[in-house]
């Protein structure tokens, strides 16, 4: 069995009355250790998807299981401690400004109710696996962005979890952090062997990390398969416009030189 | 003395005389003390009262729609009476509490029951300020909604409930000159009793230059603690 498995999951939101659906029956397996990333234009239920797997949102119908945990079965207390086993990282970082790096990376040993000389130990650790080790006395709002998604993904893995979602985490960095992150994160999955499923809508980000891929459009996966086949013979409509707009950035930017 | 038969600078003088300003130490105490703990019930209840109606919220941590409709109503009823019309409303509670319906403490009831809930809505709008990314981080993280309350929503909106409770203590100061007039003792007893009905406008003017003086400090350090934490927090 895969480590995450999605099975038939729906997701429709209730928007005054009017229905939407999200996600139109959604079947993904990703296996242990890999990179996977999700593609699709913006609202094709991407970060919807992802949310249902730490249960951030509440699926209609269908199935999440993670290393074999029932997610959708899971009661509240229990659904708190697997959360803590999933690490999340976001688009706006969503840190706590009133809390300096240190205290960012902290929180979530704190809610777990560390002992604060093991909650020492674990964050100057992490940090230092992130590259973060001389900001520890900093407050988020004087950092940059990159380093803002370094204290994110810190404070993402400092639980030591054995999933990782990336919820768009590269899509407000510029090309060169970008990379920084993307690098941190294949380097995270090599060390720790940390599975991350990757969500975005660049196309860069998943050709570089990625070891296999799904193009999601309108709730619906309509692609899977490894990146590299899905790049040189896309089989659907949306696949084949990220190939192609892949192959024109390709001859600008790698001849260009962005490091890829 | 009286504009009725002095100049204006003539009582601009005589209201910075000793005299006066000796006679008015224990009016300042009385204010300052009803200003103290008014705005002490005010701070802890409002607060209180604020989380609850943003967790209770539709759209809040642990949606409770008839808690909410009901504190949000009673909120609005107590907000809709103004302020001489509580104080003579808190009249038959304060005897019930205190004994007496009249004096300092009396009061702090009418203020409170007119603070708090304006305080409470000021609370409200500060917590729903925070960023929902930061909310959803800290539950995809695993918390429980009061280490939430506790640890992410009331530390990120400090600044805003610091400034909020400045409105709020400023309020509050101007509802205990209007206590004066009901027996509160303070500072606006001095200004009903001599500058209202004895004509007395030097006292009233010195009456005027203390709260002028409470206003601009109270918000000036409610300026400068919120300025300072934003500052600290590379946010300003």
């Amino acid at each position: 069995m895969s480590y995450v498995e999605i099975r038939d999951l729906h997701k429709t939101y209730d928007t005054r009355g009017e229905a939407l659906e999200v996600l139109k029956g959604i079947d993904l397996s990703v296996e242990r250790g890999e990179i996977y990333g999700i593609i699709g234009f913006s609202g094709a239920g991407k970060s919807t998807l992802a949310r249902c797997i730490n249960r951030l949102e509440t699926p209609d119908g269908g199935s999440v299981k993670v290393g074999g945990v029932d997610i959708l079965a899971l009661s509240k207390s229990e659904l708190l401690q697997e959360r803590r086993k999933i690490g999340m990282v976001f688009q706006n970082f969503n840190l706590f400004d009133s809390r300096t790096v240190y205290r960012n990376i902290a929180y979530p040993l704190e809610v777990s109710g560390f002992p604060k000389d093991k909650i020492r130990e674990r964050v100057l650790e992490t940090a230092e696996l992130v590259g973060l080790s001389d900001k520890l006395g900093a407050y988020p709002g004087g950092l940059s962005g990159g380093q803002k998604q370094r204290v994110g993904i810190a404070r993402a893995l400092v639980n030591k979890p054995e999933l990782l979602l990336s919820d768009e985490a590269t899509s407000a960095l510029d090309p060169q952090t970008t990379i920084q992150i993307l690098d941190l994160l294949k380097e995270i999955n090599k060390k720790a062997g940390i599975t991350i499923l990757m969500i975005t809508h660049e196309l860069d980000a998943i050709r570089y990390s990625c070891n296999r891929m799904a193009v999601l459009e309108e709730g619906k996966i309509i692609e899977e398969g490894t990146v590299a086949g899905i790049f040189n013979n896309p089989q659907s409509r949306t696949g084949d416009l990220f190939a192609k707009v892949f192959a024109e950035f390709q001859n600008i930017s790698l001849t260009e030189g962005a490091g890829i | 003395m009286s504009l009725l038969d002095s100049s204006l600078w003539e009582v601009i003088v005589a209201s910075f005389s000793p005299d006066i300003w000796k006679e008015l130490i224990t009016p300042i105490g009385e204010t300052l003390y009803m200003t103290v703990i008014s705005s002490l019930i005010v701070l802890v209840f409002g607060v209180l009262l604020g989380i609850f109606l943003t967790v209770t919220s539709p759209d809040g941590l642990l949606p409770l729609t008839v808690p909410y409709v009901t504190a949000g109503w009673i909120i609005n009823v107590l907000r809709s009476l103004p302020q001489m019309v509580m104080i003579i409303l808190m009249i038959p509670v304060a005897r019930l509490i205190f004994g007496k319906s009249y004096g300092t403490n009396a009061c702090i009831i009418a203020i409170a029951a007119s603070c708090i809930p304006m305080y409470a809505r000021i609370v409200e709008s500060s917590l729903l300020e925070i960023g929902k990314g930061k909310i959803e981080a800290a539950k995809s993280i695993g918390s429980t909604n009061a280490q939430i309350i506790a640890k992410v929503i009331l530390p990120e909106t400090l600044p805003g409930l610091i400034r909020g409770f400045t409105v709020a203590v400023i309020s509050v100061i101007s509802m205990t000159a209007l206590a004066g007039m009901f027996g509160a003792g303070g500072i606006g007893d001095i200004a009903v009793r001599f500058g209202y009905q004895r004509f007395q406008h030097d006292r009233l003017f010195a009456c005027v230059y203390i709260l002028v003086i409470l206003v601009q400090i109270t918000q000036g350090i409610g300026n400068l603690i919120s300025n300072r934490i934003l500052r600290k927090r590379n946010l300003l």
